[in-house]
């Protein structure tokens, strides 16, 4: 890269002297100059590897019922490290146990794959179908444009939260139906996006151009048009994880996806909410995670949003 | 001015036929018998055939929806299933105390939040603007339930026995009632809509305490709400904030801001009188949208804080199947929802006369 840089100078030519600008280091720099976008990013490169590693760092089983298989073990024991002076006579829980003697810190831990994997899914689905429904809305136009468009509008005349809680009560109880809730309730926010910028990039001259170079349809949306819509696709994307995992603990919570085995912080709290009295660290434990993985998912958007958004750049 | 509204009016209804369909079309999509589920596992196929008929489950589903449609016109919106009561009846009953939730819960955000942008926008980086950026960010990222759950572990059990304590459920303490409107003003003959209406305001406590002059109802109803207010109105006090912040910040590095400053006026007057009312502007329709985030989480924040309002009530009619509650209150919440969303847009287009086509 020096090279013709220095070529450059010695010609004289003052734009090959200029540093080649490279979209991605660009885009990295000034994502890493924005304060809010390193801490978040810190908080989940943290949280993934605690999700990748979750079986090396979980001290128990985060599924096995310690009744019976561990020596004094209690209900909602509350936090016991030896090292800080808990009797020896009591087993070991870094958070203590849940009301059904299993290990809370474990259950925690593991719960972050749950929480990562679901929200990521969802706004995955989200994105592939609001691009797929923006895109023939903006392109198409006329009456494609309407009928869809009403249909975006009639989901967001919905709180979202009720929407999905009826749309997991209409699929039946697990997951991976919260999952897909989830994912349609958000599905017309990218839409709208994809639709907009499909709307405002359609005019451009080049998109004439290639439209009389002849390159098809289909070629001229998703090689001239759609990559328009990348960067407000990926920072609200980030933005809509963060929300997703919030959902998706409100259903748990509220309890109308069924009863789960699968450690899922919503529904830790949910399970146990009557305990607040007695045993905090059950509620509270399961709500901190929840609101430190919202919280990155926010900041890096928040510092996406600013570091991409050419109007508040240079 | 009229035609926008007139035309924003007209593009709500299409809207409005698309939700009255999809919430029908959902309750009917809910797995499960809706016999066995109301009268229990052990009735009898006689007792469930007799059922399903007396609320023409056995219809084709057009004629339904056709059906469902024709009450709809009339007002009524069926009989529920599982309380055999009127759900008109059952809004009254419910709707005041998910009403007056998201009211305090509201002004809450925008009391707080605005003052709060305002001020970290004035003193940018200051310990204030950088506190509220915290703050605000935690807010929109703690669950409301998390947070409810919090309040309640901080006022109820940790300041126990402190003049701070406060009640963590229900809307009145044991002992404490509010007296109906109706029967304060005498009017226990009125019928009708009247009637309803009176009901319907007798629910909101701190409204009908208030204009009753029941001091001490007032005080304890207005004492139970406090906790709920905070754990919903935290999202959008977060968010308002935020976005008052942004937008005076935006507007104080405009042209005319400058000329008022070189005018000499001091900054006070610059800012309160010639830049905060521009920056307000994305406010209004901010609060706007907060409405049904404050609808999802009055579902949260009144199952935590045992409060029977509409949301609580929908998600046990859910898990009953009982299709005629669900139907009428998501009819309900989703109309709510799209009559708060029109009077922003018109509102919106008042404030600011570049919204108004011409």
């Amino acid at each position: 890269m020096t090279a013709p840089a220095a070529a450059g100078s010695l010609t004289g030519d003052p734009l090959a002297a200029a540093r080649p600008s490279n979209l991605w280091r660009d885009t990295l720099g000034n994502v890493l100059r924005q304060r809010s976008a390193v801490v978040g990013m810190t908080i989940l490169i943290l949280l993934v590897l605690i999700a990748i590693f979750a079986p090396f760092i979980a001290t128990h089983d985060p599924n096995q019922v310690l009744l019976g298989v561990e020596e004094g073990v209690v209900k909602r024991s509350g936090p016991c490290v030896h090292l800080l002076g808990c009797p020896a006579t009591q087993p070991e829980h870094l958070l203590g146990t849940d009301g059904n003697f299993r290990d809370l810190f474990s259950r925690v831990i593991f719960g972050t794959r749950v929480s990562l994997t679901i929200g990521l899914a969802a706004i995955t689905f989200a994105i592939v179908i609001g691009t797929l429904i923006g895109s023939i809305a903006g392109y198409v136009g006329g009456w494609a444009d309407n009928v869809l468009m009403r249909l975006m509008d009639v989901i967001l005349a919905f709180p979202s939260l009720l929407l999905a809680i009826a749309i997991v009560t209409a699929l039946g109880p697990g997951l991976e139906k919260a999952l897909i809730a989830i994912g349609v309730v958000s599905v017309p926010i990218y839409a709208r996006i994809v639709r907009s910028s499909v709307l405002s990039a359609k005019e451009n001259d080049y998109v004439t151009a290639s439209r009389a170079l002849g390159e098809s349809p289909g070629g001229i949306l998703f090689r001239r048009i759609l990559p328009n819509s990348l960067t407000p696709l990926v920072v609200q994307g980030t933005l809509g994880i963060g929300s997703a995992v919030l959902e998706i603990a409100a259903l748990t919570f509220v309890g109308v996806t069924g009863a789960l085995d699968v450690p899922e912080w919503g529904s830790m709290i949910g399970l146990e909410r009557s305990q607040l009295f007695n045993a905090p660290i059950v509620i509270l434990a399961p709500g901190l995670a929840i609101t430190l993985t919202v919280l990155g998912f926010n900041l890096l958007g928040d510092g996406l949003r600013d570091a991409l958004d050419p109007r508040l750049n240079r | 001015m009229t035609r926008f509204i007139v035309r924003r009016i007209l593009v709500t209804i299409p809207v409005l036929f698309g939700i009255i369909f999809i919430v029908f079309a959902l309750a009917r999509l809910i797995p499960g018998d809706p016999c066995r589920a109301v009268l229990g596992e052990r009735a009898t196929d006689a007792v469930c055939f007799d059922f399903i008929r007396r609320y023409g489950l056995d219809q084709p589903i057009p004629v339904q929806f056709g059906i469902y449609l024709q009450q709809l016109a009339a007002g009524d919106l069926g009989n529920s299933i599982k309380h055999s009561q009127p759900v008109t009846e059952l809004l009254i009953e419910r709707l005041p105390t998910t009403v007056e939730l998201t009211f305090w819960a509201m002004l809450l955000a925008i009391v707080i939040g605005i003052p709060l942008g305002l001020l970290s926008a004035t003193r940018r980086n200051s310990i204030v603007d950088v506190g509220t950026m915290v703050f605000a960010n935690f807010g929109v990222s703690i669950p409301v339930f998390v947070l409810g759950l919090l309040l309640a572990f901080i006022f109820a059990i940790i300041l126990k026995d402190t003049p701070f304590a406060l009640p963590p459920s229900g809307r009145l303490s044991s002992g404490v009632t509010v007296i109906p409107l109706v029967q304060v003003w005498g009017l226990k003959d009125l019928q009708g809509v009247p009637r309803a209406f009176l009901d319907f305001l007798s629910g909101i406590y701190t409204f009908s305490a208030l204009i009753s002059g029941q001091w001490a109802a007032w005080v304890d109803s207005f004492r139970h709400l406090i906790l709920p207010a905070i754990a919903l109105g935290t999202i959008p006090m977060a968010i308002i904030a935020r976005i008052t912040r942004s937008s005076l910040l935006e507007v104080l590095g405009q042209d005319y801001v400058r000329t008022a400053r070189a005018k000499g006026l001091n900054e006070r007057g610059v800012v309160l009188r010639h830049a905060t009312r521009n920056a307000l502007l994305p406010v209004v329709t901010v609060i706007g949208l907060q409405i049904g985030g404050l609808l999802s989480g009055a579902v949260l924040t009144e199952t935590v804080f045992n409060l029977a309002g509409v949301g609580r009530s929908l998600v046990e009619a859910i898990t009953g199947r009982d299709y005629v509650v669900i139907q009428g209150f998501t009819l309900i919440i989703a109309v709510i929802y799209l009559t708060a969303n029109l009077i922003v847009d018109v509102s919106y287009g008042y404030l600011d006369p570049r919204v108004r086509p011409r």
